[in-house]
C-alpha cells in the first residue's frame, strides 16, 4: 500500500469521524463547530479528487460562510431556554433510523461500486469546444458555468434572489425596510477591529483576484464573491461599516445585477449571436468576464444578506 | 480502488450518517446540519463521476463539478432560510420545537385568508 | 422520439416563455413597492397569450417544440422542450396564477402612504417565482436544470407558507423545507447515478441510451423517492396539510393547486419520457398502492376537521393519490396506456382548477365570516351564495359528479383499468369518490340549512367571480374533445401507434 492511498483513507477516516462527531455532538455549538472543521477536511478530498474549483467553493461557502451562519444562528438562540437539545431520541427510533442510514448507504456504496467502466465523460465535448462556444475560457468549468450550462447558472442567481426576498421576509412588519441586526456588540474587541482592519482589503484583493483569475486557472465568480462576502462580514463583525438598510436602492441592484446582466446579454444573443444565451465569438471572452464581474458582486451581496437576516428594529415584535 | 472511488464511497457514508442525523435529532438546526452532510456526500459522488471523466487532456469532466458548485451555493441558500425560520420561530414563540403535536391548540380557531 | 440536437421552429417561445417571470422578479425586486404588484399583473396576460402560443405552435407541428440554449445542443448545451402535457401545463399555470395575482390584489395590495410592505413585496415576488419555477419544469430537458428549477419553486413555496409570521405556520414551512430539501437531495443522487451511467442529462439522450440495469433502476428509485416527498405522496405527506391550510388563500390554491403538480410532473418525465420501455410493473404497482392508500386516508382524514382549509388541503393528499394511479394505468405500451394518460393529465388539470377555486373561496368564506370553522356554518349559503356555489362545484369536481374534469379522469380511470385487466384500481377510485361525497357534503350541509349568519363584511364579487371562472374551467374540461386527448399525446413516447 503506497503513502498515498495511506493517506487517502486517513483522510476518509478523518472526514467521516468529523461528521460522526457532528451528528453526536451533545451541544449545537460543538456540532457546528465540528461542520466547519468538516468542511474544511472536505476541501482537501475535493483537492484529491482534482477539483480546485469545488474546493474552494466548499471551503469557502460551505465550510465558511455556513458556519458563520450556523455559528451565528446558536448564538441568537438563547440556549440555555431550549430544552430540546437535551431530549435524547427514543431507542426505537434510533434504532430505525440507523437501520434505515445502513441501508440507504449500503444500496447507494454497491451502486456506485457499479458504474459502468470506462466512464462516459463530457471532457472530450468540453475541450472541443472551448475554443468555440467555450470562448478560449483556459478553465473548462468557468465555461460550463458561463457558457454551455449558462441556464442553470443564470437561475441559480434567480434562486439566491429568492432566498434573501425569503429570508427579510420573516421579519416584523414594523421593522421592514431597516437594516437587519447587527453582525457583532456594539463596542468590539480592539483586537478584532485591528483585524479587520488589516484583514479585510488584504482578503478582498485575494477574492478579487480568484474571481479574476477564474477565467483560465481554479477559481471564478463564485469562490471570489464568496471571499469578497466572508471581508465584508469581517468588517461588519468590527463595525467598521453597518449594514444596509434592505429598502436600499443600491442595494437592490447589486442583488440583481448578476442575473440582470445575465439575462440581457442572454436575450441580446438572439439578436447579435443567432441564439438565446449565446455569446458572439469575436467578444466573448471579455462578455463573460463583464458577466462574471456582476455576477461577483451580486453574489458576495446576496451571501452577506443571507447571513445577515431580515430586518430589524429595537422594539418591533 | 482509486481515490474518487474512495471518495464517493465516503460520501455515501456521509449521506447515511446525515440521513440518521435528520431523523433522529429533534432540534431543527441539528437536522439543518445533518441536511449539509447529506448534500455534501451527495456531491462527492459528482466528484468521483467528475473524476472518473477525466479525458482529453482535461484531468477531470467539467460538467459534474460545475454542478457541484452551483449545488454548493444552492444549498447554503437553503440553510440561511431555514436559520431565517427557525430564529423567527425562537423570537416569536420562545420555542423550536417542529412537532405538531406541540403546537396544535385544542380548538384550533386560527383562520387566516 | 425527437431528435435532441435540433432547435425547431417556435423554440424561440419556449425561452420567452421562462425569462417572462424571471425578469418579472428581476423588475419587482428593484423597482419595489407597489411597483411589484403592477409587474405581476402586467405580466400575467403575456404569459397567458405565450403559453396559448406554445400550444398553438405544438397543436400546429404535431410534434415537440425544441431550443437549443446558445445554440449548442445536448449533451454539452441544455435544450428546453414543450410538449403536449408541457403546453397543456403552460396554459393551466398561466391562468391559474394570473387568477391567483387578481385574486389576491386586495389583500396584498401596498397601501396609499406607504413605499412598501413585507408581505406584499414578498408574495408578489414569490409567486411569480412559483410561476417561473413551474414554467421552466414544464419545459425544461435537462434533469439538472430541472433540479435547480425544484428548488426555485421550493424557495417560493416556503415563504408563502409563512407569510403571515404566526409561530404555527413558521413551523409548517419549516417542516415543508425539510421534507423538500431532502427530496432535493434524493433526486440529485439519482441524477449523479445517471450522468455517472450515461454521461448526459438531457431526457431525451437518456431515453435513447437508459437501459433497465442496477444503476438505472437506484437512479430512478432514489429521484422517484425525492418527488413524492415534495409532491406529498402518502406516506410522505405529513408536512402538506398544515402548510396549505395556514398560508393565505391565494398562496394555498396556487401549493395546492400547482406546485404540487411540478414535482408529479417531474415524476412523469421520468417514467413516460425517460424509462418508457423499462418492465416497470414493479414501482408502477408500488406507486399505485401509495395512491391509493393516499385516497384512501387523505380523504378519511379530511372528514374529521373542524376547519375548512385543513378539510382542504387533506383533501389535496387525497387527489393526488389519484394521480399515482396513471403508472399503472399508463405505463408500457398498450392499447389502455393512452386512456390512463389521458386520466392523469385529466386529473392534474381538473384537480388544479377545482382546487385553487376551493381555496379562493375558502378564503373569501374566512374573510368574510371571521373563522372557517365547518361546525358553525349554519346557514352561510344564504350569506355567501356564490362562494358557496363555488365550493359546490368544486366538490363536484372532485367528487368526480359529471359533468365535471373530475368525472372524466375517473371516469378514463376506470375504463383503463377495466381495458388492462387491473380491476383493482376500480376500488380506491369509487371508494375515493364517495368519501369524496362524504366530505363536500359535510361542507354544504349545514351551510344549506337553516340559520342566521352576520357576516363581519360582504366578499368583493371580483373575486367571487374569479373563483367561480375557476371552477367552471374545471365543469368545462369535461367536455374537451378527442383532439385535446391526442394533443397530449405529442411527444409521448410509446403513444399508441407511435414508434418509441
Amino acid at each position: 500500500m503506497s503513502i498515498q492511498t495511506f493517506l487517502d483513507i486517513a483522510l476518509a477516516l478523518l472526514v467521516i469521524g468529523v461528521a460522526v462527531w457532528t451528528i453526536v455532538a451533545r451541544d449545537l455549538f460543538v456540532a457546528v463547530v465540528a461542520y466547519a472543521v468538516y468542511g474544511l477536511f472536505l476541501a482537501l478530498v475535493w483537492i484529491r479528487m482534482y477539483a480546485p474549483d469545488v474546493a474552494l467553493t466548499e471551503a469557502a461557502v460551505g465550510g465558511g460562510v455556513t458556519g458563520v451562519l450556523l455559528v451565528a444562528a446558536g448564538k441568537r438562540l438563547d440556549m440555555s431556554a431550549i430544552d430540546i437539545d437535551r431530549q435524547k431520541p427514543s431507542t426505537t427510533l434510533a434504532i430505525l433510523a440507523a437501520g434505515c442510514s445502513i441501508l440507504f448507504a449500503g444500496v447507494l456504496m454497491i451502486v456506485i461500486l457499479s458504474l459502468p467502466a470506462p466512464a462516459p465523460t463530457l471532457a472530450p465535448q468540453a475541450a472541443a469546444a472551448a475554443s468555440g462556444p467555450g470562448a478560449g475560457l483556459g478553465n473548462p468549468i468557468t465555461a460550463v458555468l458561463m457558457s454551455y450550462r449558462s441556464f442553470d447558472t443564470m437561475l441559480e442567481k434567480v434562486v439566491l434572489i429568492l432566498a434573501v426576498v425569503g429570508v427579510w421576509s420573516v421579519g416584523a412588519d414594523q421593522a421592514w425596510g431597516a437594516a437587519p441586526a447587527p453582525f457583532g456588540p456594539d463596542r468590539p474587541y480592539d483586537a478584532l477591529v485591528f483585524l479587520a482592519k488589516a484583514l479585510a482589503p488584504v482578503g478582498a484583493i485575494i477574492g478579487f483576484h480568484i474571481f479574476w483569475t477564474g477565467a483560465d486557472a481554479p477559481g471564478g465568480a463564485f469562490q471570489g464573491g464568496a471571499l469578497l462576502a466572508a471581508m465584508w462580514m469581517v468588517a461588519l463583525m468590527a463595525r467598521l461599516i453597518e449594514l444596509p438598510r434592505i429598502d436600499a436602492r443600491w442595494l437592490r441592484l447589486a442583488l440583481v445585477a448578476g442575473p440582470a446582466v445575465f439575462l440581457a446579454v442572454g436575450i441580446a444573443g438572439a439578436m447579435l449571436a443567432g441564439s438565446f444565451f449565446a455569446y458572439p465569438s469575436a467578444f466573448a471572452k471579455p462578455l463573460i468576464l463583464s458577466i462574471e464581474a456582476f455576477m461577483v458582486l451580486s453574489i458576495a451581496v446576496a451571501l452577506t444578506m443571507l447571513v445577515a437576516g431580515p430586518p430589524y428594529r429595537k422594539g418591533a415584535p | 480502488m482509486t481515490p474518487a472511488v474512495l471518495a464517493a464511497l465516503v460520501g455515501a457514508a456521509l449521506v447515511g450518517l446525515g440521513l440518521y442525523g435528520l431523523i433522529v435529532h429533534p432540534h431543527p438546526l441539528r437536522k439543518l446540519l445533518a441536511f449539509n452532510l447529506v448534500g455534501s456526500g451527495a456531491f462527492l459522488v459528482f466528484g468521483m463521476v467528475a473524476r472518473r471523466g477525466a479525458a482529453a487532456g482535461l484531468a477531470f469532466d467539467p460538467v459534474p463539478q460545475a454542478m457541484v458548485i452551483t449545488g454548493i451555493v444552492v444549498a447554503f441558500a437553503a440553510s440561511a432560510l431555514a436559520v431565517a425560520l427557525v430564529l423567527r420561530l425562537f423570537a416569536t414563540s420562545g420555542r423550536v420545537d417542529l412537532d405538531p403535536r406541540v403546537w396544535t391548540r385544542p380548538d384550533d380557531d386560527s383562520s387566516t385568508s | 422520439m425527437i431528435d435532441g440536437a435540433e432547435t425547431t421552429q417556435g423554440g424561440d417561445l419556449l425561452v420567452l416563455a421562462v425569462l417572462l417571470p424571471v425578469a418579472g422578479i428581476i423588475f419587482s425586486f428593484v423597482l419595489g413597492g407597489r411597483y411589484a404588484e403592477r409587474v405581476s399583473i402586467c405580466l400575467a396576460p403575456l404569459g397567458l397569450v405565450l403559453a396559448c402560443a406554445v400550444a398553438a405552435a405544438v397543436a400546429h407541428a404535431g410534434k415537440p417544440l425544441a431550443y437549443a440554449i446558445g445554440g449548442l445542443p445536448p449533451p454539452l448545451g441544455i435544450a428546453l422542450r414543450a410538449d403536449g402535457i408541457s403546453a397543456t401545463m403552460l396554459v393551466a399555470v398561466a391562468i391559474i396564477v394570473s387568477a391567483a395575482f387578481l385574486y389576491a390584489r386586495a389583500k396584498f395590495d401596498t397601501p396609499e402612504r406607504i413605499k412598501e410592505t413585507r408581505s406584499a413585496l414578498t408574495f408578489w415576488i414569490l409567486l411569480q417565482a412559483v410561476w417561473a419555477g413551474l414554467t421552466i419544469i414544464v419545459l425544461g430537458g435537462d434533469l439538472f436544470s430541472l433540479y435547480v428549477a425544484l428548488e426555485v419553486m421550493t424557495f417560493a413555496a416556503v415563504p408563502l407558507v409563512c407569510i403571515d409570521g404566526r409561530p404555527e405556520t413558521l413551523v409548517a414551512a419549516l417542516r415543508y423545507l425539510l421534507f423538500a430539501l431532502v427530496g432535493s437531495i434524493c433526486y440529485l443522487l439519482g441524477v449523479a447515478l445517471f450522468y455517472g451511467s450515461y454521461g448526459t442529462l438531457d431526457i431525451a439522450l437518456l431515453a435513447q441510451k437508459a437501459g433497465p440495469n442496477l444503476v438505472v433502476w437506484v437512479a430512478a428509485s432514489l429521484m422517484t423517492a425525492g418527488l413524492l416527498a415534495k409532491t406529498a405522496l402518502f406516506p410522505l405527506h405529513l408536512w402538506l396539510p398544515p402548510a396549505h391550510a395556514n398560508a393565505p388563500a391565494a398562496a394555498s390554491a396556487v401549493l395546492s393547486g400547482l406546485v404540487v403538480k411540478g414535482s408529479f410532473f417531474l415524476t412523469l418525465r421520468i417514467w413516460f419520457f425517460i424509462l418508457p420501455t423499462l418492465p416497470a410493473v414493479g414501482p408502477s404497482t408500488v406507486l399505485g398502492l401509495l395512491g391509493s392508500a393516499a385516497i384512501l386516508v387523505g380523504s378519511a382524514l379530511a372528514l374529521r376537521q373542524p376547519r375548512l382549509k385543513l378539510l382542504i388541503a387533506y383533501s389535496t393528499v387525497a387527489q393526488i393519490g389519484y394521480l399515482f394511479l396513471v403508472f399503472p394505468l399508463a405505463t408500457g405500451a398498450h392499447v389502455w396506456s393512452t386512456i390512463g394518460w389521458s386520466a392523469g393529465v385529466m386529473q392534474v388539470l381538473a384537480h388544479a382548477f377545482a382546487k385553487a377555486a376551493m381555496f379562493f373561496s375558502a378564503g373569501l368564506l374566512a374573510e368574510s365570516l371571521g373563522h372557517d370553522q365547518i361546525g358553525r356554518l349554519k346557514g352561510a349559503a344564504r350569506a355567501l351564495p356564490l362562494t358557496f356555489v363555488t365550493l359546490g362545484l368544486g366538490g363536484l369536481s372532485l367528487m368526480g359528479l359529471p359533468p365535471s374534469g373530475g368525472f372524466s379522469a375517473k371516469w378514463l380511470m376506470l375504463r383503463a383499468s377495466v381495458a388492462s385487466g387491473q380491476w383493482i384500481w376500480s376500488a380506491p377510485v369509487l371508494v375515493g369518490g364517495l368519501l369524496a361525497a362524504g366530505y363536500v357534503y359535510r361542507i354544504l350541509t349545514p351551510a344549506l340549512g337553516d340559520g342566521e349568519i352576520t357576516l363581519k363584511s360582504p366578499p368583493q364579487r371580483g373575486r367571487e367571480v374569479i373563483a367561480l371562472a375557476l371552477v367552471l374551467i374545471a365543469l368545462a374540461l369535461g367536455f374537451m374533445p378527442p383532439g385535446f386527448f391526442d394533443f397530449i399525446e405529442i411527444g409521448r413516447p410509446l403513444a399508441a401507434g407511435r414508434p418509441a
